[in-house]
């Protein structure tokens, strides 16, 4: 189950990333950052220190080794917002 | 392919503390527009010298030349000024940027700086220090990377012939001329984008107020602050900025049918060791005079076909000395002196940017007909009087077709360069 509003936006952050000949609806749950919306691995990083601060969270090491697709950042995003 | 071809410039662009683009800077060199301001800045940080040159760049400027991932985290200045005028120059030689899968292996870039991105570093080391280094985030490294400049060109043209920065204070821009012509004359390259860009603020200039080097006694009038060759030159005011300008194998020119501004004929690049009375911060005249006499044997010319300077001439006690070096370099003096000028008046010393910007404003003379005037320098000093007659340092821009006109830049580190420009003909 994908939290809507977490996915929103999560998605007006890649935008941002996203190369010119990839749009936005390429954005999908089970998309690759890297191998399918060409997002390159220095920008990643930055999409993460955004993720942080639109959550108020902060990630490990291995939560960004673990980063992979869309939904892996959800699943992360929703780990650390847990009471 | 064939060596010893000519070069020519086809392009330009700038970013200068008195005007964005051709028109507006062409406009304030023949006005005598100032761009040095108060600066609040460095009145509330306790600078002596309260009064500085910079481009004022509109964020909708901003959003013509990058894209919206590129300003975010943005904070480099000298990035921003060498972005804008490298595009523009670019456009202004009617080159397209390379497409999305191949770079053109014939165009290059040779873009100096002396610092980049000193705002993104301090920024930077703030994060360090709080203990959060994984916080830097992808544009620490390419915005504070000297290199960063030629890196963010050679990407947005797609340039795949040498991508470069040269570095040698205040000679960067004179010196990267005469690297792309070298490099073209030699059949190495078909263009090459040259240029250098100097960072704003007290990070850059602090140095030097504390050196003091630069005027403390016109705070109250800016516009009077850099006086080039006046008896009342009290230090150069600092400046920053970028210029560019594209080099091309004159056939290759003659090919796309590009319009040229002028022919680059030759150069000349040496240092005086820090020997004699040269320093790390004082130019060694003999270095200073064979640079000058070596240039004028690279273009194949005579001393005397010279007919107009611009020299380095940054309104400090040196600026006489300079003008001793040209007259025992060029062998000529008093009313046989070639007219000369100094941009510093009204651009401050944009230090690394210096040269690049000032062989824009050169060359600018043969398209426009004109000798820029010197616009603070109606006290000349005695020791400059003594060596060259008044009427060729003209106050005032006079209508002038030039022929040849020679450039020189010099640095600390005790460097040297001078380029010489011809006008075009067959």
């Amino acid at each position: 189950m994908v939290n809507k509003e977490q996915y929103q936006q999560l998605k007006d952050i890649i935008k941002l990333y996203l190369p010119e000949d990839v749009t936005e609806d390429a954005i999908e749950a089970d998309s690759h950052f890297i191998n399918e919306l060409n997002i390159n691995s220095a920008n990643l990083v930055d999409i993460v220190l955004d993720v942080e601060d639109a959550f108020d969270i902060v990630f490990e090491n291995e939560d960004m080794d673990k980063m992979l697709t869309v939904k892996d950042a959800l699943a992360i995003i929703e780990l650390k917002l847990k009471p | 392919m064939k060596v010893n071809r000519r070069v020519v410039i086809t392009g330009m662009g700038v970013c200068a503390p008195n005007g964005i683009g051709l028109p507006e800077y062409y406009n304030s060199l023949d006005q005598g527009v100032s761009g040095i301001r108060f600066q609040q800045e460095l009145s509330d940080l306790n600078f002596g010298c309260h009064v500085a040159a910079k481009p004022y760049v509109s964020s909708d400027i901003l959003n013509n030349y990058f894209t919206p991932l590129q300003l975010k985290g943005l904070n480099a200045s000298g990035l921003v000024y060498g972005v804008i005028a490298g595009v523009d120059a670019w456009r202004d030689a009617g080159l397209e940027k390379a497409g999305k899968e191949t770079p053109d292996w014939n165009n290059g870039v040779i873009f100096g700086t002396g610092i980049l991105g000193v705002d993104k570093f301090r920024e930077a080391i703030h994060v360090l220090d709080a203990g959060n280094v994984r916080r830097l985030g992808s544009t620490a490294v390419i915005q504070t990377m000297a290199s960063g400049i030629s890196a963010y060109l050679g990407g947005i043209l797609g340039c795949g012939n040498q991508v470069t920065t040269n570095s040698s204070a205040c000679t960067t821009g004179t010196e990267g001329v005469i690297m792309a012509y070298e490099r073209i004359r030699a059949g190495r390259a078909e263009r090459i984008l040259t240029g250098s860009c100097s960072d704003s603020g007290p990070y850059v200039w602090g140095g030097f107020d504390a050196m003091r080097v630069l005027p403390r006694s016109y705070n109250d009038s800016p516009e009077k602050a850099s006086r080039p060759m006046s008896a009342s030159a009290a230090g150069f005011v600092p400046g920053s900025g970028a210029g560019a300008l594209v080099l091309e194998s004159l056939d290759s020119a003659k090919e796309r049918g590009a319009s040229i501004y002028a022919e680059v004929i030759g150069g000349a690049v040496n240092s005086g060791g820090q020997r004699s009375e040269g320093s790390m911060t004082a130019p060694n005249s003999e270095a200073v005079q064979r640079c000058i006499v070596q240039a004028v044997e690279a273009a194949a010319i005579i001393a005397d076909d010279i007919d107009g300077i611009n020299g380095h001439l940054t309104a400090t006690a040196k600026d006489a000395t300079e003008i001793r070096n040209w007259a025992l370099a060029l062998k000529r003096s008093g009313k046989d002196f070639p007219y000369i000028n100094s941009f510093k008046d009204t651009i401050g010393h944009c230090l690394a940017a210096a040269g690049s910007l000032e062989c824009v404003a050169t060359v600018l003379q043969f398209k426009h007909h004109k000798f820029f005037g010197n616009t603070n320098c109606d006290d000349l000093h005695q020791e400059i009087a003594e060596v060259v007659d008044a009427s060729r340092i003209p106050l005032e821009t006079i209508p002038f077709q030039p022929k040849i006109l020679a450039k020189a830049s010099f640095g600390f580190g005790d460097v040297n360069a001078c380029v010489i420009f011809k006008a075009m003909s067959d």
